[in-house]
């Protein structure tokens, strides 16, 4: 019971950070009908931006409480300007052209992305610097460290506010009706090109804040890390039904929940054939079953085939 | 007009003739040239062209998106190595003393079928799908077969899991092993001119078959099916069945030259088979041209040069320069990639030789899809 109750609360710290990064994939695609394949690249330079910040801030003396919020700033301040770039350039020319072509870019931003982080921040791991005493919590035998629990109250908080966001706000309406219909949003005098470029960058923070997370839960960041993270976050996204942000939410969070709960008892439910490195894999049978199944996902409504 | 001369070239340069002795010559030339390594490299970029000849046929025929082309190659590079390796033999008591050691000729088929099949496998749940989703799935299907591969020594010691298999058996074709200098009227031929012999006719072999493809029955199915799909079924074609045949075609190409490159290299690893792999046999095809056979061939030689001519050319340019070496050739290699990948999709999506029907259909603004 205690495993379970443990591998729980991991499997929902992770998937809250899924959640955060598959916001991103379904707010684009709610919007443009595609995939941003560089997604995950945005969330790894969050994280590398983040933590070369802080060694720089930690490194002149600023207060660990005042230099989180600062490299977090400063991360999510250079993906918006990524998110924005990356749109502007890969994206923005192939909006009328054939679906395979934005696809093709987008894997050529992302090969791009990995290799200018290999050669700036170097083939190893960066140790995210360590300032807070990660005190573990234990609640009947069930461990959880301050970081995770900061990581998941955060996810949850920046959720809720994306939320309001999207259905309270003059953006957020002006967000809906471009993923709507554009030519109708056109016609009502919304600036589809601001509103789209201005959804790169929402996605792009949250990338960023995402990476922090994970960098900070497992201590290291590394060049390759959003690849595998990118595509956990789409199948989460899939999951949810994609297009639809509640979707996102709730599909990280059970690709989370799935992952950590299969990692902990495949073995035993095996007979020890198959052991926890077959974790990655999951992912990709929930993705391939979720398509075949239920393409439009937990949440989602159905999608239209389009020619 | 043309002057005599130019024409005497013209006609060179068109027959048939002339280019098979040139190819004949190539490895002894460039043996002369640039010493044996590049044999060798020639030797690789003869398998990148089959590999991109069959995502081809996968691609540029059928439009079909795949990101997870390597694993055809893998399990074909892992069928030769099974069945021409002891390992087995250690791993399962059962068999054979030392390996069962089939015949080449019967390996290859084998493992193109058994390529194929994953072909099929991975198909039949997929291909409902539209074509991003496509490609997320093969993609993640690349990285399952991967993730097997690497995990699979345990409990039952099937691939030999990170450490790969080693001690293969060569290729040899009726008594004529690949792997040793073979006399031919008196001139000594060495191991890697043999395999790259080996290997043009394997290519040549699958030109021929994308060329018959192309203009058959199937093939102009195919492109309607790329063209537009409704419209394809609606013309009575079979969609679904023409699209998984695209997919087991080019995974039993794959396959093949899994095998050749198994028997080639003697030894096969997990780490050949990663997913940057699969990102360049697309680059080659994508930067040739979709869809064209001499596109893609060219677009293969390229890539499988260029690196080596970066590795050749970066790191002592770096040491003049600066004195050490700052960018690594490898790193370098991708980014040029990625860049390619960018710049060809805004510029020439259509690649460097496009066919004609993709130049229509990528190339003018009025013949484009709608959003």
């Amino acid at each position: 019971m205690e495993t379970f109750l443990q591998q729980l609360i991991n499997g929902l710290v992770q998937g809250s950070v899924y959640a955060l990064v598959a916001l991103g994939y379904t707010m684009v695609y709610g919007i443009l009908g595609l995939i941003n394949f560089a997604h995950g690249e945005v969330v790894m330079i969050g994280a590398m931006l983040a933590i070369s910040s802080l060694n720089v801030l930690l490194g002149n003396g600023v207060s660990p409480l005042l230099a989180l919020p600062l490299c977090a700033v400063i991360a999510m301040l250079g993906c918006m300007a990524l998110g924005y770039g990356i749109e502007r350039i890969a994206y923005r020319p192939l909006r009328h052209a054939p679906r395979l072509a934005p696809l093709i870019t987008a894997i050529g931003v992302s090969i791009v992305l990995q290799n200018l982080a290999m050669m700036i921040w170097g083939r190893d791991y960066l140790p995210f610097p360590k300032f807070f005493s990660n005190n573990p919590h234990s609640f009947g035998g069930v461990i959880i460290s301050d970081i995770q629990l900061l990581i998941f109250v955060l996810a949850l908080t920046l959720m809720g506010l994306l939320l309001l966001l999207v259905q309270r706000t003059r953006l957020g309406r002006a967000m809906r009706a471009v993923a709507e219909n554009q030519q109708a949003a056109l016609l009502m005098g919304v600036d589809i090109n601001r509103v789209i470029s201005l959804t790169f960058m929402l996605g792009s923070a949250l990338a960023a804040l995402a990476g922090i997370m994970v960098s900070a839960n497992y201590g290291l960041a590394h060049y390759y890390m959003g690849f595998l993270l990118g595509l956990k976050a789409f199948t989460a996204a899939v999951l949810g039904g994609i297009g639809n942000l509640k979707g996102a939410m709730l599909g990280g969070l059970v690709l989370g929940l799935i992952e950590s709960l299969g990692a902990g008892y495949i073995g035993d439910l095996s007979g020890g054939f198959f052991g926890s490195n077959y974790q990655d894999v999951f992912a990709f049978f929930i993705l391939i079953a979720v398509l075949v199944f239920r393409p439009s996902g937990l949440l989602g409504e159905r999608i239209a085939e389009r020619a | 007009m043309q002057n005599a001369p130019e024409k005497r070239l013209h006609k060179l340069l068109h027959s048939r003739s002339f280019w098979v002795c040139a190819l004949l010559l190539l490895p002894f030339a460039t043996d002369a040239l640039l010493g044996h390594g590049w044999v060798r490299i020639l030797d690789f970029a003869m398998l990148y062209i089959m590999l991109a000849l069959g995502l081809n046929i996968v691609i540029g025929y059928a439009g079909l998106l795949d990101l997870g082309y390597i694993a055809f190659f893998a399990v074909g590079a892992y069928c030769y190595a099974l069945t021409g390796s002891p390992h087995l033999a250690t791993a399962f008591p059962l068999s054979i003393e030392g390996g069962v050691h089939w015949p080449f000729w019967v390996v290859l088929p084998f493992a193109a079928l058994l390529a194929g099949g994953f072909g099929i496998l991975l198909g039949a749940p997929t291909l409902r799908l539209r074509g991003d989703y496509l490609a997320i799935v093969t993609l993640g299907f690349g990285e399952i077969i991967r993730i097997f591969l690497n995990n699979l020594n345990a409990p039952v010691n099937l691939t030999n899991g990170p450490q790969g298999i080693s001690r293969i058996d060569p290729v040899s074709i009726a008594n004529l092993h690949l792997n040793v200098t073979q006399p031919l009227f008196g001139m000594e031929i060495p191991s890697v001119h043999l395999y790259f012999y080996l290997f043009l006719s394997f290519t040549w072999l699958v030109i021929l078959a994308s060329k018959r493809l192309e203009k058959s029955r199937i093939g102009r199915a195919w492109m309607a099916i790329r063209e537009d799909e409704i419209a394809a079924a609606a013309m009575g074609i079979n969609t679904r069945n023409l699209k998984l045949l695209a997919f087991a075609m080019g995974a039993a190409f794959g396959g093949a030259s899994g095998a050749l490159f198994a028997g080639f290299q003697g030894f096969v690893s997990p780490e050949s088979f990663s997913l940057m792999e699969s990102i360049m046999i697309l680059c080659m095809v994508v930067l040739g041209g979709m869809g064209n056979i001499a596109g893609v061939i060219l677009g293969g030689v390229l890539l499988a040069i260029l690196p080596e001519m970066l590795r050749h050319s970066v790191i002592p340019l770096q040491q003049g320069l600066f004195g050490k070496i700052i960018v690594d050739p490898e790193s370098l290699r991708m980014l040029l990639f990625g860049g390619a990948l960018i710049v060809m999709m805004l510029y020439r999506p259509a690649g460097l030789l496009p066919s004609r029907v993709r130049r229509r259909e990528l190339g003018s603004d009025e013949m484009a899809e709608k959003p």
